[in-house]
């Protein structure tokens, strides 16, 4: 259902603001989601300045710092710092972006930090994907095959191979699904763009046998065709895919199986 | 191993605009949503003008007189511009549908399309019909 506003147990508070870093010039304001499941209170936003001549580009360097010099008890998750692992996808800047490989450049004025939209929040920038995932496994992200097993691995042609380009990128950081009007108001039915560009890749590939079945699973009014082509998905991608497209795709394959 | 007592998890913000923001193609997407619905009363507005013509001359003095005045011209002229935005909006669509312009450039570069297009085709309208 159409939401325009949070629950009451959701409505953000202003939060603390942490004294500015002595002595530095270039200060950078920092404004931070905080909630923690063991105070029972609202959310806040607290506020941080950030010596900038002292710190990273990127907004995970910021980040790192304000937990390792400021506040310890900041959470996030992050991993990798190279924007291939997918753990530290977060609202920044009104947009959703890895905050690893988004620079600090690219934002204007202070820097608004929130965990992904319209998602439970574990604790302060970490959202609660277990149903994100869930959805992700309901699309069988395996290869599906009925003919007998090859003596050695299930061969494919160059150009076959080709069609997954684009498609095998994905490392599933949730931006695109969280950044969908339309997966924060029906998710619990709509499956989103992550797994419905995860379901194309694997209609796509030429050494899967399932191809009916799944375009089967996916003939639902709710779980592909809550697309409405929006394209936040697509704008937001931080590997640069396009989920849009491969949705529009599997609405055609719908189309071309039945006329 | 269960929670002993179930956490009451808050939802992050969401909100358009306020905290994601507005771009082309969520705000054209948006508007044909909007159009779509704001044009079902447009349209009940034109059935009560019909029932009050099938109904006498004196009910249709009334819807008439209403449907006519300042705020029905402007009832109308909104609701043109409705039409027009919801119909390329709408062709857009089946251009999406075809697989095509489902890059972000050319998205964008259509969002533009509809809405400068729905004004000049509303003016246009506006005109045929004032001469």
């Amino acid at each position: 259902m159409v939401q325009l506003t949070l629950p009451k147990n959701s409505r953000i508070r202003t939060g603390k603001t942490w004294p500015k870093p002595e002595g530095a010039t270039n200060v950078r304001k920092f404004v931070i989601y905080r909630w923690s499941p063991d105070d029972g209170e609202n959310p806040r936003v607290d506020t941080y300045f950030v010596d900038m001549d002292k710190c990273g580009p990127m907004v995970l360097d910021a980040l790192i710092k304000i937990k390792n010099e400021i506040d310890p008890t900041l959470t996030f998750r992050r991993s990798c710092r190279e924007g291939i692992c997918g753990s530290c996808a977060m609202n920044i800047d009104g947009g959703n972006h890895l905050a690893c490989i988004y620079g600090l450049d690219e934002i204007q004025g202070e820097v608004k930090i929130y965990p992904l939209p319209h998602m439970p929040v574990v604790k302060d920038l970490i959202p609660d994907l277990t149903h994100f995932y869930a959805q992700h496994a309901s699309i069988m992200p395996w290869l599906e095959t009925k003919t007998n097993e090859p003596q050695k691995e299930w061969r494919q042609s160059i150009e076959d191979r080709k069609k997954l380009d684009g498609l095998y990128e994905c490392v599933m950081c949730a931006s695109c699904s969280t950044a969908c009007p339309s997966y924060w108001w029906n998710s619990d039915r709509y499956l989103g763009p992550a797994a419905l560009l995860h379901a194309y890749r694997w209609i796509v590939d030429s050494r899967d046998e399932a191809t009916g079945e799944r375009l089967d699973d996916l003939e639902d009014p709710f779980k592909l065709y809550r697309c409405h082509t929006i394209m936040n998905c697509t704008k937001t991608c931080p590997k640069g895919l396009n989920p849009a497209k491969s949705i529009a795709e599997i609405k055609r394959m719908m189309v071309e199986r039945v006329v | 191993m269960a929670d002993p007592k179930p956490i009451e998890r808050p939802i992050s913000p969401f909100m358009l605009g306020q905290y994601y923001r507005f771009q082309m193609t969520s705000v054209s997407s948006i508007l044909t949503r909007i159009t779509g619905n704001a044009l079902i009363g447009s349209f009940i507005l034109g059935v009560w003008w019909l029932l009050a013509a099938a109904v006498g001359p004196d009910y249709f003095a009334v819807a008439n007189w209403w449907l006519t005045s300042w705020l029905g011209d402007l009832i109308f002229t909104l609701s043109l511009l409705g039409i027009w935005y919801h119909y390329l909006a709408g062709l857009r669509h089946l251009y999406y549908d075809a697989g095509h312009g489902l890059d972000i450039e050319t998205a964008e570069k259509l969002g533009w399309v509809i809405i400068i297009g729905s004004v000049v085709l509303t003016v246009l309208t506006l005109i045929i019909i004032q001469f």
